[in-house]
């Protein structure tokens, strides 16, 4: 063939050595783009492909109360992840999941959401699972690939229902609030502070969680744990140390569950300058229900329960203040220079008062008679404090009670408290009722605690506080006061705090000539009774001790209790002042306690004898 | 003195080339999750022993007797691919094409491997029985024929990557044959037309320098009309033959011109295996040791990607050295097929390069996405018996050309 000669085919033995070389030197090009210039990110992908991030929860700081008692902290748990490299398998080896393991098809949608959340992270499944689960779980590991269990700690309250208002609880944090970036630092995952202290001081107590790396093979089963990628360590949250009484608080649990089942209401206890020693709100419930994600059941027996029981009457309810209140008009009168302590109403006390068209009456039907200051504090006489409502005229008492507090919040360290109400001035009226549509009888029932006044035990407390103290006091608080809130003072002097302290337990000192023997306690306080539009009337009990030189100021409100009213609130108030003061001097345990308890029901002072059994 | 006969240099490359390639199914073996590649290579290695065998009988064939039954060879190969049109079953990478030829349900091999060979064999007969190279498209029509049957056989089973090495063979071995380069472009048009014809302006600007071509190289007018008609009417058959595609065919090719369209599905090979080689860098991960490999994120590791598990745990110099293998390969060959004493035997050898290199391109070049994903073996590396049956054959071939032509005194100088 004379395609065969020599020379030409030696034409195309060279060509064809020019097409090879060009030919192997694209292919060598190629693969010097790829693996020398393209390394890195070619090795990112690789990473990605096999390395699945772990997050390791950090343990949550603890909270302690005054005295390093443990309030809440840790214990350890389990929780169950799932990896998947996809949605659809995610989907597959949950519906075998079903099979080891309950969870219904809500939770499923949930899991399923978390996992498109974050492809690469296993999507938890089960936090705080039991050990049973956990081990029938690792029984059937070979039917669920991509399972992972980790021990993470779990949060406990060991005082369970006696601090969940107090202490509030841990959820997961919702996709809503990541986007909003409510909680800083959270992650698809992390459990976050839900009401109370754990809210509260959130960032505080959350720490950093940590990573780990695990190797997953195409189909997303684990292979091996912490390859050459280095692992974070988690960062633990910090302590809180709270100015609670654990102690103090427990009483106030068993106390109410043990004597007052189905009565709801709220108790705190607090130091003159402003400490909380307990809080409590009643009914109560289990904080420990909500760790590792409450059952729905559960969670809709709370939520649809009328007692309401999340929440938190210390600082969500607000109630009318009724007597307590009478203090208050006595502080301002007093700081505007309109009265002393000795100075007498025009008009006596007959049982009521008229004003205008209208007969105001008088708790006490038969009437005072004529009384100073210190009798009408001590009588809680409200024809009395109807006049002296009067003399200080309603722009004075609307812009003097803002000034003492009442239109504000307490400020404790807690968030969602209520707004109590209180009209800033006569303007609110107009704008309410119309510049006609309203009298001055408004000044007579702001006096005695009554009409356009709406307020939260724990501002209550703040003011009792006050007068417990030196007549200034900052924000109650459970961990720190807040740096925003000032204090508030009530503007007296020394004299007129100690004259109104007085006035407050001179009834008692009048009713009990000689209590015989044995230790004595003088509680100071003040009984009052609210009218409830929609059902019976709430109680309100706030008093302090000693005395003289008071050391705790507790307050109370019940709500419903009927005719009773503050006088069924006062003995358990002052239990509790006892229980307090004689863990300091046990003498006290058995002192008789004096306490005035006085309006509609019991018009004496009373008694408590003092306890027998318990310290 | 037979020893003497031997080009070693030959030997030396594949008995490198067969060792690195067990080497690395081997290695494809060693994952972290079990796949089918664990012992694969023991039985490659039973396979490579087979080769061996078949190469030192099929060196011992004169090649006067290969001419001779280069007719019944390459009708056996059509027989077979017939056949497995008819029974064929799918199976490894070719799971969905009728590819494999089974008797009572065990897979005996794929005849194509085989129709490769006869192919070569009958086209080297026919072009080294012609007086001169042809010259004209009319002389082009019986070797179009003699690769164009298989390739439309393997097209129906469907194997895209065969039909692609039957087209390979041809061109090579025309060109060795003598034929004009333009006029092997010329042959190649309505495929270039075809290519093309996804967008009307490449396809317009293709059909105007067609126009110019077929006027400087002063074409027959005939023949110059005829190839103009072919390559408008590829452009309008591109559309036809594009609908009539099978979906997973379609999606090869989209997936070619863009992996990250579908990375689940049809793209996730070609990503996943750049990622493995492009994670390699220059060194790699160590033998044994490669990720995305262990892990199974390696699509057929140890068949059409093995190379990306040898450019992931050897880096850019193991694929250096394993393509300079090659080179060393294709150089002997072609010095072997430029002294053969006739033009059969260094058409044959030529036919094997033209093969050889089909598929190391294709293969190769499939794992660095420079080449649509087609699934052909990658010769002396990819896991199959079949095809090293036929490597083995091809090289035994080649030697004895080799041997032939120093025993004619084509020595070494």
């Amino acid at each position: 063939m004379s395609g065969f000669t020599p020379d030409r085919v030696r034409d195309r033995w060279a060509t064809s050595q020019m097409i090879l070389g060009v030919a192997f030197f694209l292919l060598t090009a190629a693969f010097f783009r790829a693996q020398v210039l393209g390394f890195q990110d070619y090795r990112l992908q690789s990473e990605k492909n096999r390395l699945r991030q772990v997050p390791l929860m950090a343990p949550r700081g603890a909270i302690l109360d005054r005295n390093e008692r443990i309030i809440a902290d840790n214990e350890p748990g389990y929780t169950v992840k799932l990896f998947s490299p996809s949605v659809d398998s995610m989907r597959a080896v949950l519906a075998r999941f079903r099979s080891v393991a309950p969870l219904d098809s809500a939770e499923v949608e949930t899991i399923v959401r978390r996992f498109e959340g974050a492809k690469y992270q296993p999507a938890l499944v089960i936090s705080g699972a039991k050990f049973e689960v956990v081990s029938r779980l690792e029984e059937h590991r070979y039917l669920l690939p991509g399972l992972v269990i980790q021990t993470e700690p779990r949060r406990i309250y060991r005082s369970r229902a006696a601090v969940a208002h107090l202490v509030g609880y841990v959820a997961e944090v919702t996709e809503d609030e990541l986007v909003k970036d409510r909680y800083s630092g959270a992650r698809m995952g992390s459990l976050v502070g839900r009401d109370g202290l754990e809210q509260q001081y959130d960032s505080v107590l959350r720490g950093v969680d940590g990573v780990r790396y695990t190797e997953v093979d195409a189909r997303g089963r684990m292979v091996r744990e912490e390859v050459s990628s280095p692992s974070l360590a988690p960062i633990a949250g910090n302590v809180i140390k709270t100015t609670i009484d654990l102690g103090v608080q427990e009483f106030v649990d068993s106390m109410w569950s043990a004597a007052l089942p189905g009565t709801k209401g709220a108790l705190v206890a607090m130091t003159p300058d402003g400490q909380i020693l307990a809080l409590y709100s009643a009914p109560t419930f289990d904080p420990n229900l909500f760790i590792g994600g409450i059952e729905s059941n559960a969670w809709n027996a709370l939520n649809t329960d009328p007692a309401k029981p999340l929440l938190n009457r210390a600082i969500r309810g607000t109630y009318p203040p009724a007597s307590p209140f009478k203090l208050a008009t006595a502080v301002m009168a007093l700081r505007k220079g309109v009265v002393t302590f000795d100075s007498h109403m025009p008009e006596p006390c007959r049982g009521g008062f008229q004003y205008g068209n209208r007969y105001f009456h008088c708790w006490k039907k038969e009437g005072h008679g004529s009384l100073d200051l210190t009798g009408a504090i001590a009588a809680s006489c409200d024809v009395y404090f109807y006049q002296l409502g009067l003399r200080l005229g309603l722009p004075s008492l609307l812009e003097d009670g803002t000034t003492l507090g009442f239109g504000d919040r307490s400020g404790v360290d807690l968030g969602s408290e209520q707004r109590p109400s209180y009209p800033e001035n006569t303007e609110y009226f107009n704008r309410r009722y119309g510049a006609r549509g309203w009298s001055n009888a408004a000044t007579l029932n702001l006096a005695i605690g009554q009409g356009e006044n709406s307020q939260s035990l724990m501002n209550m407390m703040r003011f009792y506080a006050a007068l417990a103290g030196d007549g200034t006091v900052g924000p109650p608080y459970l961990v720190k006061a807040r740096a925003a809130a000032k204090p508030r003072s009530l503007g007296l002097t020394p004299t007129q705090i100690l004259g109104l302290r007085m006035a407050m337990v001179k009834v008692v000192e009048h009713g009990t000539a000689a209590a015989s023997g044995g230790k004595e306690l003088n509680v100071a306080g003040k009984t009052g009774t609210a009218q409830n539009a929609t059902g019976k009337n709430h109680g309100w009990f706030i008093g302090y001790a000693p005395a003289d030189h008071p050391k705790i100021v507790v307050g109370a409100i019940m709500e419903s209790l009927g005719g009773h009213g503050g006088a069924y609130v006062a003995p358990y108030v002052v239990q509790v002042i006892r229980r307090y003061l004689a863990a300091m001097d046990p003498s006290l345990a058995k002192a008789k306690v004096k306490v005035p308890i006085l309006e509609d029901s019991v018009a004496a002072p009373t008694v408590i004898p003092g306890d027998t059994g318990r310290p | 003195m037979r020893r003497e006969g031997l080009d070693r240099a030959l030997i030396l490359v594949v008995i490198l080339l067969t060792g690195f390639g067990i080497l690395m199914v081997y290695s494809a073996g060693q994952t972290d999750v079990p796949t089918l590649a664990r012992g694969a290579w023991m039985r490659q290695l039973a396979w490579v022993g087979l080769g061996v065998i078949s190469a030192a009988i099929v060196f011992r064939v004169n090649f006067r007797l290969l001419e001779w039954a280069a007719p019944g060879l390459y009708t056996l190969g059509l027989l077979l691919l017939v056949v497995v049109l008819l029974v064929g079953t799918g199976a490894g990478s070719a799971a969905h094409s009728k590819s494999w030829l089974s008797v009572g349900g065990v897979r005996i091999g794929q005849p194509v491997e085989l129709a490769k060979l006869g192919t070569i064999l009958l086209l080297a007969r026919y072009l080294s029985s012609l007086r001169d190279p042809p010259s004209t498209l009319r002389a082009l029509l019986m070797p179009g024929l003699i690769a164009g049957v298989p390739l439309l056989l393997v097209m129906a089973q469907p194997d895209l990557g065969s039909a692609i090495v039957f087209l390979g063979i041809l061109f090579s071995m025309l060109f060795w044959a003598g034929v004009a380069p333009r006029l092997l472009l010329l042959l190649a048009s309505p495929a270039v037309s075809l290519l093309l014809a996804a967008d009307t302006r490449w396809w317009g600007a293709w059909m105007f320098l067609l126009f110019v071509l077929l006027v400087i190289w002063r074409a027959y007018v005939a023949e110059g009309v005829l190839i103009y008609i072919v390559n408008a009417a590829m452009g309008v058959l591109a559309i036809i033959i594009w609908n009539r595609m099978k979906p997973y065919q379609q999606q090869r090719l989209i997936t070619f011109i863009r992996p990250e369209s579908d990375p689940i599905r049809s793209g996730y090979q070609a990503i996943q295996s750049k990622v493995a080689i492009g994670s390699g860098g220059l060194f790699g991960s160590g033998l044994l040791n490669g990720p995305q490999k262990r892990l199974a994120f390696l699509p057929e590791q140890y068949t059409d990607f093995i190379f990306a598990v040898l450019g992931e745990e050897l880096g850019f110099a193991g694929v250096v050295v394993a393509l300079g293998l090659f080179l060393a390969l294709f150089l002997i060959i072609l010095r072997i097929a430029r002294r053969a004493t006739d033009p059969f035997s260094s058409l044959v050898v030529f036919g094997v390069l033209g093969l050889f290199f089909t598929h190391l391109f294709e293969n190769v070049g499939m794992t660095i996405n420079v080449m649509p994903i087609t699934g052909i073996p990658l010769p002396f590396f990819s896991y199959g018996g079949s095809f090293v049956l036929a490597a083995s054959l091809a090289i035994g071939l080649v030697l004895r050309v080799a041997w032939d032509s120093r025993q004619s005194g084509y020595a070494d100088v």
